[in-house]
């Protein structure tokens, strides 16, 4: 009897399968046939200039906008154009932004269980699971805070918690640490990084920083809207 | 409670904007209640002038008003005669004027009129009506600004009266009238042989039916009406409810207007926030109950503050003097359930278009532009 040593390969959970986006009626092609697969627990950075569409590619990942041409699939289900992407963005994925994009009036506490309350969570749960994550990100002493009190790298800490809030197992990032200073920078994506690999989430990150990407385990060069991955 | 904080959160933001929006339910709605109780308040005062101890009121088929009906006295002793009928009062309106008060509603009746047999006498006797025939009884607050007591003499219209009695009713329109012996008031409006109308009190309300039909049968110009239907179905009172509450209408009309335009601002000013809902899994449902929630709590601190300030205002008028006895500060629960219904629908309607607006903003495209 023969065992093999390999370990095997991780499930795919995102698939872009020659994908195809352009905006203002085809004028600005921004993807242009990508090809694109994730697999689970992995970390892959998009690196590439402004406009060479890694934010796009993001939001279709996502969901948040739909493919001119070509397919995409999340967790082995394919996205419908201009579907409902109401569970995906509620169970299935987390997005966090170069702008924290928190709420101003309300807590770190609020802005976190947003996604809960959305989703109809049970409310220890939604509690439990905000404290876990609050603890890990060193934010629990934080929870009452306003969001104008917080500082930007506590905001971005806080935009994690959230995206993370209803166990994603997908987390799409653009640009997380894009509006921070170098050492902020480099402590939050410390911290991104620890979290997405205790939790087994699959992260896909858009960044400039050749230095945070990497970091990951991936690293995809996008150029005039094609993926050009190094191997 | 989250949810409920971002509808709040949203309404102190902008605290003066709000509070306009609040201010323009409020006012909308002091207008309607104020407006719809003084008026529904007058036309109960009316039917209650016709009710007075009695079940059905006669008058001329297909009149406008009751002023210009005419009924035959000759009806009135045949009405009177028939033995399911307890007693029939003529009742003759006019409308007269003294030198300072253009308008006073006089009443022409009988000395067995039911008015003048419940009303407190505060001077004068039941006794003294009619013996007469320019001798009047004048309502408590006509006597006031009549400043006129038993045994002077007033002017009403052209022609002097003596002041017999002055009595005290509840009805405004009573208390503010004057009663003449209906042969005198016949002959001062030019109506003899005629009544305006005739209150009927049966023995049993179940001849109701057999009263009406004989008035039909023999009468085939006036019409028989419980005192109920005939509030219902008279069209001066049908008018003034339409009035009253359309007028209302119209305020909660700009009110919601107001509404509209704070819930479109809302919306304008926070494309991006609710972008980032939606991305983080707010359905266009929760999103549309979020800006309804906040257009119906305007409406409803709206409302409520706007019933505060018409109740106020309802007693305000209820202590000029010159409208004492006029006014029915009695606000019906009824009245208090539409006006803040119509304050919500007004509020949720306004916050239509926002709501549909903010529904279809694409999160992709608002978080495009960072």
């Amino acid at each position: 009897m023969t065992t093999s040593n390999r370990s095997p390969t991780p499930p795919i959970v995102l698939l872009a399968t020659d994908v195809w986006k352009s905006y203002d009626d085809g004028a600005i092609a921004v993807l242009r046939g990508v090809n694109f697969t994730g697999f689970q627990g992995e970390t892959v950075a998009l690196c590439g200039p402004s406009g060479c569409g890694k934010s796009t590619l993001l939001h279709l990942l996502g969901g948040l906008d739909s493919p001119d041409i070509g397919r995409i699939a999340v967790n082995s289900r394919e996205l419908k154009p201009f579907g409902n992407p109401l569970h995906l963005l509620r169970h299935e994925v987390g997005f966090v932004f170069q702008l924290h994009n928190l709420i101003p009036d309300l807590t770190l506490e609020e802005n976190c269980l947003i996604p809960t309350v959305a989703a109809g969570l049970d409310r220890k749960a939604a509690r439990d699971r905000l404290r876990e994550l609050t603890d890990r990100t060193g934010l629990s002493h934080r929870l009452g805070s306003k969001i104008q009190k917080l500082s930007g790298g506590e905001r971005q800490r806080t935009a994690l918690c959230r995206a993370l809030m209803n166990k994603p197992r997908i987390l799409l990032a653009d640009e997380p640490t894009g509006s921070l200073d170098e050492s902020t920078s480099a402590m939050v994506f410390d911290l991104l990084l620890e979290i997405v690999a205790n939790e087994g989430v699959t992260l896909v990150m858009a960044t400039h920083d050749r230095t945070l990407a990497a970091r990951c385990g991936r690293l995809i060069e996008m150029r005039d809207g094609s993926i050009h991955e190094p191997f | 409670m989250i949810f409920l904080k971002l509808i709040v959160t949203n309404l102190l933001r902008h605290r003066i904007r709000s509070l306009i929006s609040i201010a323009g339910i409020a006012f909308s709605v002091a207008a309607m209640l104020t407006i719809v109780t003084v008026l529904q308040g007058a036309v109960e005062m009316f039917s209650g002038i016709l009710s007075s101890d009695s079940q059905i009121i006669v008058f001329e088929r297909n009149v406008s008003d009751l002023f210009f009906s005419s009924v035959p006295s000759e009806a009135v002793q045949t009405i009177s005669s028939w033995p399911i009928v307890q007693h029939a009062d003529p009742v003759l309106f006019g409308i007269v004027s003294s030198s300072d008060h253009p308008i006073i509603t006089c009443f022409g009746i009988t000395d067995a009129d039911a008015r003048l047999r419940k009303a407190s006498w505060i001077g004068g006797t039941r006794e003294d009506f009619g013996k007469d025939p320019n001798g009047v009884v004048l309502g408590q607050r006509a006597a006031e600004f009549m400043s006129a007591t038993v045994g002077k003499t007033v002017e009403i219209g052209h022609a002097a009266f003596h002041v017999v009695g002055v009595i005290k009713t509840a009805n405004g329109f009573e208390d503010g009238g004057v009663f003449m012996p209906l042969s005198s008031a016949q002959a001062f409006f030019h109506k003899e042989g005629s009544s305006s109308v005739i209150t009927i009190k049966l023995r049993s309300k179940e001849d109701i039916p057999e009263l009406k039909a004989s008035v039909r049968r023999s009468y085939p110009s006036l019409v028989a009406l419980e005192d109920e239907e005939f509030t219902r179905s008279y069209s001066q009172f049908k008018i003034l409810k339409a009035t009253a509450w359309a007028v209302g209408g119209c305020g909660l009309l700009l009110g919601g207007l107001g509404v509209a335009n704070t819930m479109i601002m809302s919306v304008f000013t926070r494309i991006r926030e609710i972008a980032i809902l939606r991305v983080n899994g707010f359905s266009p449902g929760q999103i549309a109950t979020m800006i309804f929630g906040e257009s119906a709590l305007v409406s409803v601190f709206g409302a409520v503050v706007g019933l505060l300030i018409g109740t106020a205002f309802l007693f305000a008028l209820k202590l000029i003097p010159a409208l004492h006895g006029y006014v029915d500060t009695s606000v019906q629960p009824s009245v208090v359930v539409i006006v803040i219904l119509l304050a919500l629908m007004t509020g949720v309607t306004g916050a239509l278009y926002p709501a549909v607006y903010a529904t279809r903003i694409r999160a992709v495209e608002a978080l495009r532009f960072e």
